[in-house]
């Protein structure tokens, strides 16, 4: 526990010292949030007579989708990149020679990504109610579930694309590639009722889709689905258990 | 003597590329024992079976009694590793490395007297991609003792370091063995392996081709002297008569004697007795570099 403390703690300090990764993972889903809620404003609208971002305003429901962004961009470019490289560069064989641990390697990674995700999460609320009058969280305590859960479903996401992508250029263009496609279609960028039917569909197959789903449904008050729960809980125990499996220390 | 390390039949091989064929030896607490060899020669691998690095395809280790394959992190605890081809995080501050390293092992050594030692207290605050090479080594030798390992491994740990800290860094380690702890040093540096260790094992395409003293080493492989002196004297062959001389050469004024064990005190008092005094007598006492061309047919440094 004490080695996970530290190990976390030196990774959230390695981590602020990279501005590259800095930007990439909290600027660009803030900057991006501010485009969209400039251009689509807070008016719930309708297309045709079809309900559009769920029936709310578009800052409402762009509000948590963002915060789900943040943890995509942890969970497919950041964490991957990070451990990639430890690998390339023989620092997890060296980690693995003193008596660190596999699981404190990896819950680093997780703490980090949590971490992470708390402080976009809450730059994006104070920016989103200060800038736009956003509303707050309709189930507080709901979203805290649904937020440990979104936030552990991408960190375990990322330490398997970390596992599985051997160098550091293949984990770069692996997860950069995944985190655009994801931003495109999974409801981050235009909302889901615009889309296409095949843009709808390759959507559905995104994890992203579903934590965004489970972070807007607390914030906005649409209750319990327990559906989409499930989908990522079980994406998030399929990644833990593949990573355990394929992980490579050199 | 307490065995420290045991190795038993070690077999490791690489697809169809044997890395080590059936290594034995066993290593004594409180000695500085080396692996010597060209590279590629199978130490590299040899030393990482036996830090759980990698698991042999056959044989038995014992590490402080410990099973590597089954008791790996409790063995990791209580040894500590200088690794070939491993690193720090690029922006990991040179403190942070010995201070996380430190935090894993209750009642660690202090790192700061530990950064004075190695000479990269004036680095403390750099980030380990700005340390030049020899600063790096360094680094990744303190955090291998920063734990107070019972055994310490060090995988060619002068790569990379100029000729005065070469020479700081074996009076470091001999200091280390004298405070307890026992160290198991992999080098292709004949004169590394010659000052520092006490015992040493040559290796030589997977394989233990020798197992001595330094000093063992070159009298049973290298054991030939070679004395040197001018002389006019017409008549030298009595030279030959003397004990441990094995053989004499001369070109022109110089002469040349070969003999083996005391033959320099014999040859001069014999010089002495005949009244040949020349002041050029020189002794070439033969090097592990000699024993290990005898015992390999190659030079280890190429």
């Amino acid at each position: 526990m004490r080695t996970l403390a530290k190990l976390s703690w030196v990774e959230l300090k390695l981590f602020a010292r990279d501005p590259m990764t800095v930007i990439f993972s909290l600027a660009f889903p803030v900057i991006t949030f501010f485009v969209l809620s400039g251009v689509f404003g807070n008016e719930p609208e309708t297309d045709n007579g079809d309900i559009v971002w769920r029936g709310v305003g578009p800052t409402d429901y762009y509000v948590p989708a963002y915060i789900g962004l943040v943890m995509a961009s942890i969970g497919l470019i950041a964490v991957p990149l990070h451990l990639a490289a430890y690998r390339e560069q023989g620092v997890l064989r060296r980690l693995r020679a003193s008596s660190i641990s596999l699981w404190a390697v990896l819950g680093s990674q997780v703490v980090f990504a949590v971490v992470m995700a708390t402080i976009g999460g809450i730059l994006i609320t104070i920016l989103g109610t200060l800038a736009y009058g956003t509303q707050l969280p309709d189930a507080p305590g709901q979203l805290v579930v649904a937020f440990a859960l979104s936030a552990s479903c991408f960190a375990a996401i990322g330490i398997l694309l970390g596992s599985v992508l051997p160098t550091t250029r293949a984990a770069q263009g692996g997860g950069l590639i995944l985190f655009f496609v994801m931003y495109l279609i999974s409801g981050t960028g235009p909302p889901r009722e615009v889309m296409t039917g095949a843009m709808q569909f390759l959507g559905d197959l995104t994890p992203l889709r579903y934590v965004i789903f489970i972070l807007q449904d607390p914030w906005l008050g649409f209750g319990w689905d327990w559906t989409t729960y499930l989908i990522v809980a079980v994406t998030t125990v399929v990644s833990a258990v593949l990573s355990l499996r394929l992980f490579q220390w050199e | 003597m307490e065995q420290v390390i045991t190795v038993e039949h070690l077999r490791k091989t690489y697809r169809s590329v044997v890395a080590v064929d059936d290594v034995s030896f066993e290593v004594q607490r409180n000695e500085i024992f080396g692996l010597l060899g060209p590279n590629g020669a199978g130490k590299t691998t040899t030393v990482e079976c036996l830090q759980a690095l990698r698991g042999p395809d056959s044989g038995r280790i014992r590490v402080l009694g410990l099973d590597p394959m089954t008791e790996a992190q409790e063995m990791r605890a209580r040894i500590g590793s200088q690794l070939q081809e491993s690193a720090l995080p690029d922006r990991m501050k040179v403190w942070e490395a010995l201070d996380l390293f430190a935090s894993l092992t209750p009642g660690a050594t202090d790192w700061e007297s530990l950064m004075e030692e190695w000479g990269i207290a004036d680095k403390r605050n750099a980030v380990f991609s700005s340390l030049s090479g020899g600063q790096r080594q360094r680094l990744l030798i303190a955090l291998a003792l920063v734990g107070e390992p019972e055994v310490v491994f060090l995988d060619e740990m002068t790569a990379g370091l100029d000729p005065a800290a070469r020479r700081a860094a074996w009076d470091l380690i001999r200091a280390i063995r004298d405070h307890g702890t026992t160290v198991l040093l992999v080098t292709h540096f004949m004169d590394e392996a010659e000052h520092l260790c006490d015992r040493l094992a040559v290796v030589d395409r997977g394989r233990i081709v020798a197992l001595d003293s330094p000093q063992g080493l070159i009298e049973e492989h290298a054991g030939t002297i070679r004395l040197t002196f001018s002389s006019d004297d017409r008549d030298l062959s009595w030279i030959e008569a003397v004990p441990h001389v094995s053989s004499l050469h001369r070109r022109g004024p110089k002469v040349e004697v070969e003999g083996i064990g005391p033959v320099l005190v014999h040859v001069a008092a014999a010089l002495a007795n005949h009244d040949i005094i020349p002041n050029d007598l020189r002794v070439e006492q033969p090097t592990l570099e000699d024993a290990f061309l005898a015992i390999t047919g190659r030079r280890a440094e190429e």
